[in-house]
């Protein structure tokens, strides 16, 4: 992926607190194209929101370890100092936060504070940069911008603000927008008219997006690739079309089987993930998610997965110890509603015959793996 | 199937917005409710839907009489809610609790989790030994998924899914009729709210509990309710049983809300959608005639002039809408996510041979639609 615009190897992020060393990301790798929509997921203290933070370095810190490298135009934003940073922050590569109101500054106009964000990376004069801005918030949808304008951040809606945040992200034509949870504040028609605003902008200026959110809808909407995130790491990765449609990781079958969707048949019963999200100062040996796992075997709690592709060749990615040919019989077997416990002997009898049957054909694996005890649905006690 | 539990007429929640220091006049009202009426019937579970600030908080909080109405009946059980003098609401609510939103909040940080629990017990004056308090209270947090063993903890030792938990074991202590959940998910990570709805199902089935459900998620909504009102700055505007709601909605707002939902499946999100303009308009000022009509794509004039109804909108169908120009078939199809249009019970049918059919069946039974 040499034409990606953004390259994040390796990343590793720590923070020294009195409790102990909270790895909040530990060694992911992502790459986002030009005028690409990337969607990372995952719950809160994945790390999903350190990692991109880290990516406009505002992770800098005396507490924090930063590692790894960020290429971001054959440049290494890791590697880079403060002033340099600060010219590429914001002009660049912007930012959307979750929250318009604590990221708009109460007591200035937002017409002074969209001025004030081209000022401080061009050589713009103040009339010139306050018709832009003008001509900014009608690009983002907001009528009768010139009045706006002179407004102050109250003076405006949830969504209105959020509108006001993406044409201050937008004002200096970044190549590379990264949306923190744009959408998590917002009511579900606004929500709708700022994911078709982003998806509006970027097929008019051809900005790449990173999205980050915890809600499977959205990025299914929006995003070209998905990274699923789980306590640091990324632990599948792949198109939007693979990890909805071929989801690999127990991880990623649990969010999408623990949403009620609109979609699936009325009163299917949820498949809850169990236990919490782990610590990041103590995480859990071997695999992370083991002991949220209802498939895991003894030696999970030992290895430490690396994320692998699903097939040679393949983008498609997943970091798990189960063999990729179980896997798929196991989420086939979810999306028939088969019960858990024939699932889990399915996952225990294939750590019997490790190894080697990676390659074997999936359709007739579950027609004669154990039939779904059809008649007497399982009903949980 | 049974008989109403709770029947609502004509609610109305005005606040007033004052001004000046010491003589303070009224110089307008937030009409937070507008005039909403529906019952539930014994062990059903309604749902409420709707954007921030449409007043489904304020119902809730009317119907369990937390808030004076500004006018309007609510008759639960046979008994008039509103002219219950203390003591008797006292008894009332013995048979009327609530689940709050934000599990953060709605706990006593200075309470251990079993003295929380054990609150109703006291004000109540139920189970008074001391160790059968104790068993009591432990019972119930085995019954929600705690670990009773966790009696003497504080609420901060606990995440917020099982905080939540600590807030259902409250209210279910009494074992009341009606259980009125205001948003009991939303405060959730995605991986947890799963446990919480699972949980609030199972004990409704087991308690033989009535549902209100109170939710911005429609995905949710649809899971949890057999049937549904949507909600627009105070008012009901489309009320019908889930299925119907879900496939075929006739108020243009509905449309608008299922239209906006983000489907989580890539292929299948392709649509027209139907996005609404603007922001919803200030419940202070409420638009005339029909409150929709200023974001509506398929306003008239009369829209403007006329109040539209609560009336069924074709024939045959049990939900009401009220709409001057409901959604006609072709905009259905052409609005809502491909896979409730293409009539998602078929492939439903056929994907979930073991799911859990015998449970759905018997949730929705009293409002099957076909």
């Amino acid at each position: 992926m040499s034409d990606a615009l953004l390259n994040v190897e390796d990343l590793r992020v720590s923070f020294r607190t009195d409790d102990g060393i909270v790895r909040a990301v530990d060694g992911i790798s992502y790459a986002v194209g030009e005028g690409k929509t990337l969607g990372i997921v995952g719950e809160s203290g994945s790390g999903k929101t350190v990692s991109s933070l880290t990516t406009l370095g505002l992770t800098r810190s005396r507490g924090s370890d930063i590692s790894g490298r960020i290429m971001f135009g054959g440049q290494d934003l890791v590697a880079m100092s403060d002033e340099k940073l600060r010219t590429i922050r914001g002009n660049d590569v912007a930012m959307i936060f979750q929250d318009p109101l604590s990221a708009l500054h109460p007591f200035y106009k937002v017409g002074w504070q969209l001025v004030e964000a081209m000022q401080a990376h061009g050589s713009i004069s103040r009339k010139a940069a306050r018709s832009r801005a003008g001509e900014l918030l009608q690009l983002v949808g907001i009528p009768d911008p010139q009045r706006r304008v002179d407004q102050f951040p109250h003076e405006f809606s949830g969504g209105m603000r959020q509108r006001v945040m993406i044409a201050m992200a937008l004002a200096n034509e970044p190549k590379l927008l990264i949306a923190d949870e744009p959408t998590t504040a917002l009511d579900v028609t606004v929500q709708a008219q700022i994911l078709a605003l982003l998806n509006d902008l970027q097929n008019r200026l051809g900005t790449a997006i990173i999205i980050i959110t915890h809600d499977l809808g959205v990025v299914a909407e929006v995003a070209d690739d998905i990274a699923v995130m789980y306590a640091g790491r990324i632990v599948e990765r792949g198109t939007a079309q693979e990890i909805f449609n071929e989801p690999q990781h127990p991880y990623a079958w649990g969010l999408l089987k623990s949403i009620p969707r609109l979609d699936s048949p009325r009163g299917e019963e949820l498949v809850p993930i169990s236990g919490r999200p782990p610590s990041l100062i103590n995480r859990p040996s071997g695999c992370h998610f083991h002991p949220r796992c209802p498939y895991v075997q003894d030696s999970h709690k030992q290895i430490d997965p690396r994320l692998e592709p699903v097939a040679s060749g393949q983008s498609h990615a997943a970091a798990c110890l189960l063999e990729p040919s179980v896997r798929q019989r196991i989420w086939r077997g979810l999306r028939e509603g088969r019960d858990l416990e024939s699932l889990q002997r399915l996952a225990a009898s294939s750590n019997g015959q490790a190894g080697g049957t990676s390659g074997a054909p999936p359709a007739p694996a579950t027609a004669s793996s154990t039939p779904p005890s059809g008649a007497a649905p399982q009903e949980p006690s | 199937m049974s008989s109403t539990l709770i029947e609502v007429r004509d609610l109305v929640k005005h606040f007033p917005i004052k001004r000046g220091i010491l003589i303070q006049r009224q110089i307008g009202a937030v009409k937070a409710v507008d005039g909403i009426s529906f019952d539930v019937s014994e062990g059903e579970t309604l749902g409420i839907v709707g954007e921030t600030g449409c007043g489904k908080s304020t119902t809730a909080r009317l119907l369990c009489r937390l808030m004076d109405p500004t006018s309007g009946s609510v008759t639960f059980d046979g008994r008039d809610v509103l002219a219950q003098k203390k003591d008797d609401l006292k008894a009332l609510h013995r048979q009327m609790q609530m689940v709050f939103q934000d599990p953060y909040s709605s706990l006593n940080p200075r309470k251990t989790v079993g003295s929380i629990i054990a609150d109703p017990f006291v004000i109540h004056n139920l189970h008074t030994g001391k160790d059968e308090r104790k068993r009591k209270v432990q019972e119930l947090m085995d019954r929600v998924g705690l670990n009773p063993e966790h009696y003497n903890r504080y609420p901060h030792e606990f995440s917020g899914g099982q905080r939540q938990r600590i807030g259902v074991a409250r209210a279910v202590a009494l074992e009341p009729k009606l259980l009125i959940a205001d948003e009991p998910v939303s405060a959730l990570d995605v991986s947890i709210q799963a446990q919480v709805l699972n949980l609030l199902r199972e004990l409704q089935r087991d308690l033989g509990l009535t549902l209100i459900f109170i939710a911005h998620d429609l995905s949710v909504v649809r899971h949890m309710c057999d049937r549904v009102a949507v909600m627009y700055l105070g008012k009901i505007v489309e009320m019908a049983p889930g299925d119907e709601l879900y496939h075929e909605p006739r108020h243009p707002y509905t449309g608008a809300l299922l239209s906006a939902v983000p489907v989580a499946d890539p292929s299948g999100g392709k649509r027209e959608r139907q996005l609404l303009s603007g922001d919803v308009p200030s419940p202070a000022n409420p638009p005339s005639a029909c409150r929709f009509h200023t974001r509506c794509p398929k306003a008239q004039e009369l829209c403007s002039q006329d109040e539209p109804l609560l009336e069924v909108k074709r024939p045959g169908a049990t939900g009401v809408a009220a709409c001057h120009y409901p959604l006609t078939d072709e905009e259905i199809r052409l609005q809502l996510p491909a896979a409730l249009t293409r009539d998602g019970r078929q492939p439903a049918a056929a994907s979930s041979p073991a799911g859990a059919s015998g449970e759905a069946s018997s949730a929705s039974s009293s409002s099957s639609s076909t």
